[in-house]
């Protein structure tokens, strides 16, 4: 299955793709079937682990265990609607907010915050699960994925790119040409845009004159849809259908999925400053986590008992987690000078011997001196 | 660091090549010897590139290995960091070098860092080679001397052939290198000529003496090692012996071979084109007054560019070194007062 490339076809569908409405209904959307029962219920008990796993590192923040933690609390549609929908040959290339993502796709969650523990800068190999560092400069990473699925059709490898950004990230400049080298070299990428309606303060109206996001993939001659970004099982089905699509050889697709931060950008920010209570209330009632429970509830698939297990296994999950980042951390100065090249340079190995002389000294007293 | 005998067929011994041919050839032969070396940029595919560096490649090795991309430098590099991820070793060419400048954020922050941010884990293996430095007669915003930016950046290695039958082996060892590289290459030297000779298998990182001597180091790179030979020359005729070292590889800094000479002579003159404050020859003076201070007869002196933009090219030769600015330096090494010193000891 591919996704056709008639100038009309490219442009995004009027409005958002919905298989599950707010308040849990089955809906049609473009042609999309609803997932199975089996994907729902997983989805489903994947974003109330992503939920626990996030107000745990929020709440590891206020007890000094984390330096900083971006929540994703909101978003967790996104966050597991399109982890799921990759194959495990696939690459994700995920951001600072994307934690919940990258632990979804089965990244140890002490590993995914070893960066926010500040214990080093990435805390897991790329290669095991095929998850790329959790990327802080905006933008960067989309041309990292164009690359790695470049270099994945060259070998005729079957591997998608699925890479995630923001909406503040569409305006920058390695967003476009990324997008340009997709759809020029037919490169099998999925673009992933958590449109959640701030870059830290600033409002979507103030980032672009666009009628969408998802309207600047036509400029590109990459199709592009709008999806429900509180709805996992359009997520799913969205980035599912792109993906076939991006492997199937018909280059790359460009899905903006409308969601919303329910929490500040970090813990260090006073999001009061910049928007409404009411706003984030009416957002909250449009909870993704609810809405897909309201749906398996509705139709039989989950039951109270289901849902207390789900729970409890969240729970233990976060206990477990809480209990393994309260272990201190050893942290070897060496690992300073180890791994800036292959071979440590003269210079970087006169330099360790330097910081080790001072640490002796420090170790010996003044009198060491 | 990998020895040039490995990399064969290589330049034939004995015969003349330009550095654009050797440059060629070293491309041509990695290519050919590595099925994972990509070869991309801007105009490097159907032209073969503004400088014809790649001249007839995309016609060997056809458009999977050699090919045009998009004008985007930042695109150029961010994407050779994936393919790099993947197991393939690009080779990209930023087409001049104040235009590597959009692609400065995926050099520094990406390229340089993500095998230390892995703790090891991802390798990038990728030249970035750059056309720089003047005297060309190039309009602004093509003549820049941009070491500095990437020496100061941990992670790279930085190199810069200053002769057409090193850029041959400096390139190779660059693609052979498991490390990320910035191949600065001195674009006014492309078309000068040289008689191949081995000479021995010299690692990347290591300096070579270019002329052997004994009263003072000129220490150069690039584009101003020619200058500086022919400066020792101009020298020579007024009896002063000096000793010409090419440093190859800006970053790392091959502290044995200067300090060893700088020891020798005791004094040191660093020339390059690059502009004088926080420019590359600060971090060497600064490196020879912490190793040889004792030995030093006169202070560490720095023939550079001045510290404005480079100039239009009706202005150019005011700006760079000249043989002439390189003996007003060592004219300026407080021979005199050595002599008298040498007197009163006596």
């Amino acid at each position: 299955m591919t996704i056709p490339m008639t100038p009309e076809l490219l442009l995004p569908p009027a409005n958002p793709i919905t298989l599950v409405d707010a308040a849990g209904r089955a809906v049609p959307g473009d042609g999309l079937g609803l997932p199975g029962d089996d994907v729902l219920a997983t989805l489903y008990r994947m974003m109330v682990l992503g939920r626990r796993f996030d107000t745990q590192a929020t709440a590891l923040t206020k007890q000094g265990r984390l330096a900083v933690y971006p929540s994703a609390r909101g978003q967790e549609a996104c966050q597991i609607g399109s982890i799921l929908a990759l194959r495990p040959q696939d690459w994700l290339f995920p951001t600072y907010r994307d934690s919940m993502a990258v632990t979804a796709r089965g990244v140890d969650p002490v590993q995914v915050l070893t960066l926010l523990r500040g214990d080093w800068h990435s805390g897991y190999d790329p290669y095991q699960h095929r998850v790329a560092p959790q990327c802080t400069p905006l933008a960067t990473n989309t041309l990292h994925a164009v690359g790695l699925a470049r270099a994945a059709s060259i070998k005729g490898e079957d591997t998608v790119a699925l890479v995630m950004l923001g909406d503040g990230a569409t305006s920058e400049g390695d967003t476009h040409a990324a997008l340009n080298f997709a759809a020029v070299w037919k490169t099998p990428v999925v673009f992933l845009i958590q449109n959640n309606g701030y870059a830290i303060s600033v409002p979507l109206a103030k980032q672009t004159a666009a009628p969408s996001l998802a309207h600047k993939g036509i400029g590109y001659g990459i199709p592009a849809t709008v999806v429900d970004g509180n709805d996992a099982a359009a997520v799913y089905a969205v980035v599912r259908r792109a993906v076939t699509s991006a492997a199937a050889g018909a280059g790359p697709v460009l899905i903006e999925a409308l969601t919303y931060r329910v929490e500040a950008h970090t813990n260090a920010d006073d999001a009061t400053r910049y928007r409404s209570e009411e706003e984030v209330v009416g957002w909250r009632a449009r909870d993704p986590v609810k809405r897909l429970r309201e749906h398996l509830r509705d139709r039989g698939l989950l039951d109270e008992a289901a849902i207390a297990t789900v729970d409890a296994e969240a729970e233990a999950q976060a206990a477990v987690l809480r209990q393994r980042m309260t272990a201190d951390t050893r942290h070897d100065p060496d690992d300073l000078f180890r791994y800036v090249y292959a071979e440590p340079t003269p210079e970087l190995r006169r330099q360790q011997r330097e910081l080790a002389a001072e640490l002796g000294r420090a170790q010996g007293g003044r009198g060491a001196r | 660091m990998t020895a040039i005998a490995e990399h064969g067929p290589g330049l034939a011994a004995g015969s003349a090549v330009t550095m654009a041919g050797a440059l060629n050839q070293a491309l041509s032969d990695a290519l050919s010897e590595d099925d994972s070396v990509l070869v991309f940029g801007e105009d490097v595919g159907t032209l073969g590139g503004v400088f014809r560096i790649t001249d007839g490649l995309a016609n060997s090795f056809g458009p999977t290995r050699v090919f045009d991309t998009p004008l985007s430098e930042s695109g150029i590099v961010g994407t050779a960091i994936g393919m790099a991820m993947n197991g393939l070793r690009p080779v990209v060419e930023m087409q001049f070098d104040a235009f590597a400048y959009p692609a400065f954020e995926q050099i520094t922050s990406h390229l340089a860092k993500l095998r230390n941010r892995t703790r090891g884990r991802v390798e990038l293996p990728i030249v970035v080679r750059i056309p720089y430095g003047g005297g060309i007669g190039g309009v602004e915003h093509h003549c820049d001397s941009s070491e500095a930016y990437y020496t100061h950046t941990p992670g790279l290695r930085v190199v810069t052939p200053g002769t057409p039958a090193d850029a041959y082996v400096l390139l190779r060892q660059a693609i052979s290198s498991p490390d990320p590289v910035i191949f600065l290459e001195p674009k006014r030297r492309y078309w000068s000529k040289e008689m191949v000779s081995d000479h021995g298998g010299v690692a990347m990182d290591r300096a070579l003496v270019r002329r052997p001597g004994t009263d003072v180091t000129l220490i150069a790179y690039g584009g101003a090692l020619a200058t500086a030979l022919e400066a020792a020359e101009a020298a020579a005729e007024d009896g002063r012996s000096a000793e010409v070292i090419d440093l190859r590889s800006l970053s790392p800094f091959d502290d044995e071979t200067v300090t060893a000479s700088v020891k020798r002579t005791g004094r040191a003159i660093v020339v390059h084109e690059a502009s004088r404050f926080c420019g590359y020859g600060a971090e060497v003076a600064a490196r020879l007054s912490e190793q040889c201070f004792h030995y030093l007869e006169a202070p560490i002196l720095r023939v550079a560019g001045f510290d404005i933009p480079y100039p239009p090219p009706s202005l150019e030769e005011y700006h760079l070194p000249s043989v002439d600015r390189i003996l007003d330096a060592i004219d300026a090494l407080q021979w005199q007062e050595t002599a008298a010193l040498v007197k009163v000891a006596g």
